[in-house]
This record gives C-alpha cells, sequence and structure tokens, in this order.
C-alpha cells in the first residue's frame, strides 16, 4: 500500500515535470505545480511534511496561523503579544514576513527615537504610558534566559511644547486631558522658561507644557533587537521575503438597506523569497498589515478600496510613504545637559545627542512642499532654508552651528488623520491592521501590539480601548484628529 | 516517560546554587560572555522542562525585587505617609531620620506610643544605601515631602527611570547620594536640574557614566549652586600609578 501511493506520487510528479518541460512553462508555474504536487503528496501520506523534490529550509511554512507584514517593531510588538497571551504555549503558529532583515530602509531605526505622553487624545496619551511603562521594564517583558540583558540608551530628559497666543488655549486644555490620564506634565509660563532655560529666546512664547516623567528619547534598534530576539525564542517564525498576492474567498451578502456587499477572506499568501524568481503560498487563518509605509499597497493587493467611489468596499487605506530628514549638527556654545527635546511653534525640533555639544532635529514639510519618497536621499536645502532660520530664533546659540550629517526615513503618514489605524478591515474579515502612526509608531508599538493581539484573541479590546482607531472611520468620516503631531 | 524521568533526575541533581548564581549573572547588568555552554544550556536544548524551569526561576528573581518594593498603602492609611516611608526603608534595612531626631535604623525597638508620636512628625532623612529600592518602591519614599538628605549609595536597581521622579521632592532635597550605583549613567543625571534647591550631590563611582569626568563638569554647569563631588582626578592618578608599578612584576 505505501509502495504503490509512493510510486503513484512519483510517477505524478515526473508526469507534471515532463508537461512543464514541454510546454515551456514559466518558473511560477512550475513553482505553482511543485506546490500543489506536494500538497496531493501530504494527502496521500500520513505524518508531517515530506520535502522529496528539493530543500526548502529557507522557504516559510506552508500553513500558519498569523501571517504578519513587516517585521518591524509594530509587526514584533504583534508577534510578541499574540505569544504571550496565547492560551497555551505553542498554540498560535506566528510567521512574519519581512522584506529586508537589515531594517536599512525601516522607519524604525531611521526615527529619533522619542517617546512622550503629550498628545490631545486620550487614546495616544494611554498607548504612550503603558509603551513607558514597557520600555522601562524592558528587560523583564524581553528577558531572554542566557542572554545579557538590554540597554536601552533612554535619555528621561521630557519634551518641551512651545505654543503662541494662538496655541496656549488648546495647549492648556491638552495638558488637562493629559493629566487625568495620568500624565506628570507641567506647565511654563514665558518667565518660568526662561529661568529654567536662559538658551531659549522666549519672543512669541505664551506657554510651554513639559513632560517631567515617561518622556525622552532612546535607542530604537535596541529595542527592535530585543524584541526580535524574544519573538525569537517564543517560536516564531521568520522569512525574508516580500508578499506579492492574497488568494481570497468571497462570500456576497446584503445589507438591512438591500445593498450587496462582498465579504472576503484570505486563504492564502504568496510570498516571493528575496533575490530570487521562487515563492512559495502559505495557508493563513489571520493576516497583519504591518509593512508601516507599505501599508497601502499591502491593502490594494488585498482588495481593500476596489469597489465603487463612496462606499465601504471602495474605501482605501490612506497610508502612504512620506520622507522626512533628520539632521546631526554640532555647536559648542549649545545648550547643556539639562536640554529637552524642544518643539517649537514653528514646529522646529531638536534634541541633544551624547555630550560632545552635538543635536539633532528637523521638521515637517509643509503639505505643497512634500519630497518625493521615492528615494532616501537627503535635500540639504530644506535645512538651511526651513529648518536652520526658526532653529536659531529660538536658540541664538545655533547661529553658528555645522550640519555633520543628515539622514531620511519613512513615516507611514496617514492621510486622513495622522493617527494608526489599528483592527479588523469589517470586509476582509481576516486582515488586521496595525500601521499609519504618522511619526510616532515607535513609541506607541509595545501597547498597539497589545491592542491587535487582543482584538484577534478575544475579539474586543480589552486594556486600551481604540475604538476611534478603525478601520470604519476612514467610510465615516469621524477623524480622530491629534494636535500634537511632529 | 523515561525521558522526563532522566531529566527530572538531572534536575534534581543540578539545580540550587548553581543554577540560581547562573540565573543571577543573566540578571546583571553587565553582559556577562561566558565561553562554552553550561549543562544547564546544553539540557535546555534538549529538555523543555529544563528550559521552563530556568525561565521561572529568571522571573521568580524579578518577583523578589517586586515584593520587596511593594506599596504600604495599609500602613500609609492607619499611620500616615511618615511611617509608612520609614517602615519601608527599615524593611530594606536602611535608616531614617525624623526631624529632631536621631538616626533610627530598625523600628523593631520602638515602643507603640514612641511610633504614634512619630507620626506627625516629618522625616527629613533617608539612608537607603545598598537596599533593594527601584522604580515602583520609589513610591514610598517621594510622598516624603520634607525629605532633605536622601542616600541611594551602591543600590542596584536605581536607575536612570527612577531619576526621572525625584523632581517630586524638588521644593526640599538638599543633599543626595548616587555613589556606586550600577545602572545610573549620565543620562539619568540630566534629569536632576529639577533639584534647584539641592547643595550636595556625590555621583562618585558610577561605572554606567562613560565619561566621569566630563560628566562632572556638565552636572556642575547645570546645577551651579551645588557641590557636586564626582570621580576623584587624584585618585585616578594615584590608580593609574599603582596599575604602573604593579606592571613590570
Amino acid at each position: 500500500m505505501l509502495r504503490r501511493a509512493l510510486r503513484l506520487g512519483l510517477r505524478r510528479g515526473l508526469l507534471s515535470r515532463g508537461l512543464g518541460t514541454r510546454r515551456g512553462g514559466s518558473t511560477l508555474d512550475w513553482t505553482g505545480r511543485v506546490s500543489n504536487i506536494k500538497k496531493k503528496i501530504q494527502s496521500a501520506l500520513p505524518g508531517g511534511a515530506w520535502n522529496p523534490l528539493y530543500d526548502t529550509s529557507h522557504l516559510p511554512p506552508e500553513q500558519a496561523d498569523v501571517v504578519i507584514v513587516g517585521g518591524g517593531v509594530l509587526g514584533l510588538s504583534v508577534a510578541y503579544w499574540l505569544k504571550r497571551l496565547e492560551k497555551r504555549r505553542g498554540a498560535i503558529r506566528v510567521l512574519v514576513v519581512e522584506r529586508d532583515h537589515t531594517y536599512s530602509q525601516a522607519s524604525t531605526v531611521l526615527s529619533v527615537g522619542g517617546i512622550r505622553q503629550q498628545f490631545s487624545l486620550p487614546e495616544n496619551i494611554q498607548l504612550s504610558l503603558f509603551s513607558a511603562e514597557f520600555l522601562r521594564n524592558i528587560n523583564e517583558y524581553l528577558a531572554v534566559v542566557d542572554e545579557p540583558p538590554l540597554d536601552l540608551q533612554f535619555n528621561p530628559s521630557g519634551y518641551l511644547f512651545l505654543a503662541s497666543e494662538k496655541g496656549a488655549a488648546a495647549m492648556e486644555n491638552n495638558v488637562k486631558v493629559q493629566r487625568q490620564e495620568g500624565a506628570k506634565v507641567r506647565l511654563m509660563s514665558p518667565e518660568q522658561l526662561r529661568n529654567k532655560f536662559p538658551w531659549i529666546n522666549t519672543q512669541g512664547v505664551a506657554l510651554a507644557s513639559y513632560g517631567l516623567e515617561n518622556e525622552g528619547w532612546f535607542d530604537p534598534w535596541c529595542l527592535l533587537q530585543g524584541l526580535r530576539r524574544k519573538v525569537r525564542s517564543m517560536g516564531v517564525l521568520f522569512c525574508q521575503g516580500e508578499v506579492t498576492r492574497f488568494v481570497s474567498s468571497s462570500t456576497h451578502m446584503e445589507t438591512i438597506s438591500g445593498e450587496e456587499v462582498s465579504l472576503k477572506r484570505i486563504q492564502e499568501v504568496q510570498v516571493k523569497m528575496d533575490c530570487s524568481q521562487e515563492y512559495q503560498p502559505v495557508e493563513c487563518a489571520i493576516v497583519v498589515n504591518a509593512a508601516g509605509a507599505w501599508s497601502g499597497q499591502i491593502a490594494e493587493l488585498a482588495g481593500i478600496g476596489k469597489g465603487p467611489p463612496g462606499t465601504l468596499q471602495g474605501t482605501k487605506l490612506p497610508v502612504e510613504p512620506r520622507k522626512r530628514y533628520v539632521y546631526l549638527w554640532h555647536c559648542p556654545q549649545g545648550p547643556g545637559l539639562e536640554a529637552p527635546l524642544v518643539a517649537d511653534l514653528s514646529g522646529v525640533y531638536f534634541r541633544r545627542e551624547g555630550l560632545g555639544n552635538n543635536y539633532l532635529g528637523s521638521c515637517s514639510p509643509a503639505e505643497e512642499e512634500e519630497p518625493d519618497p521615492g528615494s532616501l536621499e537627503v535635500d540639504h536645502d530644506f535645512f538651511q532654508e526651513k529648518v536652520w532660520p526658526p532653529l536659531a530664533w529660538r536658540v541664538p546659540a545655533f547661529e553658528t552651528l555645522k550640519v555633520r550629517s543628515a539622514w531620511a526615513g519613512y513615516y507611514d503618514y496617514n492621510t486622513f488623520d495622522q493617527n494608526g489605524v489599528v483592527g479588523p478591515h469589517p470586509l476582509i474579515i481576516n486582515m488586521y491592521f496595525a500601521t499609519g502612526f504618522s511619526g510616532h509608531g515607535l513609541q506607541q508599538a509595545p501597547a498597539v501590539g497589545r491592542a491587535v493581539a487582543e482584538m484577534m484573541l478575544e475579539g474586543r479590546f480589552q486594556t486600551i480601548n481604540l475604538s476611534p482607531f478603525l478601520f470604519t472611520r476612514f467610510y465615516l468620516g469621524e477623524k480622530a484628529l491629534e494636535h500634537c503631531i511632529l | 516517560m523515561a525521558a522526563s524521568r532522566v531529566s527530572l533526575h538531572l534536575m534534581a541533581r543540578n539545580s540550587g546554587t548553581s543554577s540560581i548564581r547562573a540565573l543571577s549573572r543573566a540578571v546583571d547588568s553587565e553582559g556577562s560572555q561566558r565561553k562554552g555552554r553550561t549543562l544547564l544550556q546544553f539540557l535546555a536544548d534538549y529538555f523543555c522542562d529544563v528550559e521552563a524551569v530556568r525561565e521561572y526561576l529568571l522571573r521568580k528573581q524579578v518577583l523578589k525585587v517586586h515584593q520587596k518594593n511593594r506599596s504600604f498603602t495599609y500602613i500609609k492609611e492607619r499611620y500616615g505617609p511618615y511611617i509608612a516611608g520609614a517602615c519601608f526603608i527599615w524593611k530594606q534595612g536602611g535608616a531614617v531620620r525624623f526631624q529632631g531626631n536621631e538616626w533610627i535604623r530598625s523600628g523593631h525597638g520602638l515602643s507603640p506610643l514612641e511610633f504614634r508620636k512619630f507620626q506627625e512628625v516629618p522625616v527629613e532623612a533617608v539612608d537607603a544605601s545598598g537596599c533593594a529600592i527601584n522604580y515602583q518602591g520609589l513610591d514610598n519614599l517621594l510622598a516624603l515631602k520634607e525629605l532633605q538628605s536622601l542616600s541611594l549609595q551602591h543600590c542596584p536597581h536605581v536607575d536612570d527611570w527612577c531619576l526621572s521622579r525625584l523632581h517630586q521632592l524638588a521644593d526640599s532635597l538638599q543633599e543626595l547620594s548616587l555613589a556606586g550605583c550600577p545602572r545610573v549613567s549620565e543620562r539619568g543625571l540630566a534629569c536632576l536640574h529639577h533639584l534647584q534647591n539641592l547643595r550636595r550631590l556625590d555621583i562618585s563611582d558610577l561605572p554606567a557614566v562613560s565619561s566621569p569626568g566630563l560628566t562632572q563638569i556638565l552636572v556642575e554647569e547645570m546645577l551651579p549652586n551645588c557641590e557636586v563631588r564626582g570621580s576623584d582626578w587624584a585618585r585616578g592618578l594615584k590608580l593609574g600609578l599603582e596599575e604602573q608599578a604593579q606592571g613590570p612584576k
């Protein structure tokens, strides 16, 4: 019996190979056929995975419970909390698909590394408060036996926001909300500001808010690698490739008002391996879109937005890559050890970098001046024309400075309201989002990962209610506006 | 069955002092890169029981520190924040000094009458040297609004996050000693600019500070009214000379 099944399987394989050669089929067809052959052989034979044709250790598994697209800090955080909140150890098979394991273009490692609670939305404040607690106890959450503890290089120097007469009322209201949520923020008058930081020119400043605790900046690379090694020790699978296609099944439904909609469920994710034409389909139960600046493309592959305009089917994921510069400069007479991360009313921000009078900062360009996100080339004229004049006005010591280096990174910019997209898609019922945080995703990643994992495992948010961040707000037009976007 | 019996037998023989010591080293702030692999590491690759036991022991170490730093809510509600803070420090093995009184190192010798008398007397000085105080445990100290002197010498769990909380004592604190804390770095010292009434600060012997001399200069610039005691330059020279003397031998 076993021998006969083996013979039949091999014969089918040979036959298919011959047919492929004869018809001159492409590599993609050949790989698809090999996959089908493997499935038939596995259904005929008992036991585990069987790969008689060639070595497949570099490929992702053929089945996974959760496929996370994007191996940045948000994707790794979702993987971590899925494994931590699972009911039984090893119950969920999680696969993380990452395009570039060196993270050379990922937003995580190219960011400034700030964390703050000074937001205007309560949800954002709660996310950052939990993330600060996570970072403080990072050697308890992410401890791996026999590995050295993580040194996060955290600078608890806080954020200092400056507001003009026009923005003072909004700032006062924001600080009230922040204090209600438990953040430690102090309001300062221009006189107090001058006494505390004499190097700030307080002209034009009507009010300042200063974060005293749980605010500052840290090393994003350390958090990324810590998450990566921990989730690997928890049994999460990794593969370096690119998602090229989703295979879905759809069911036609009718709403209460008589509209006909199409519910979809993703059955397979096709992963194209790096530097190769080889690809592998992965059957999965849930897909998490954590691809950062490229989440919009992944959503389009899944069919999100393909429908009549103005309907839920036709609503796109409004996340696109935006380029942001970061400049590093040296100023011998610059602010001292006590300097916080200063966010000026003009939008310019800067912070100290190390002990040698080095500083790091930038600002976001205006909507009509957005640079082309096709490459990560730095525009040095942007510093000379847009960053330096308000910077030197606010801190006169910066009139004499020397730019030493600069780099650019991506925001996963949410063009709708610049806040994250969390939770499931209403029509593609097994695709979840953790993206679109528009510059503050790194600091909120531990909390967002937990929220998405809770939504997957329990069906609703349990610790922090992120209902205003669900996908449906794009269709309903309910903006979750955040006034403190750097 | 046989495998689990063998693993249990091996665990019984090898767990105990050696494994706890190994795990303690893993929790240290200094990353110890050992050559080769210990028997426990070898076993953990083949027996998930050993791996689970090691993770349990690691978690137990962390829980022990948390237990030591639990909040004294009941005592605070009944006797006030001063008695609660004092009990917390005594429990850790430190000493407190109430206003107008001498140092008290333990609360066991106090009679109930003396205990009640201290209910209204502010705590002026705390010596928490060598205690296992951490970020959570500072809650008990930050309620002492008249605290003037705080010694956190050689506290293994005091880190930069703890220093960012000391701004709550900014109105009263005049003396602070952080000598010998292995986790305090120059990033945490930058938060001490909130303590505008500070007169004496000891930041000597901090291994996590990368440039002790430069850091001391920057801290002195940041706190112009404060006498900062940092790494002694002359002591550094002496150490260098001693090393040279021992070198040729």
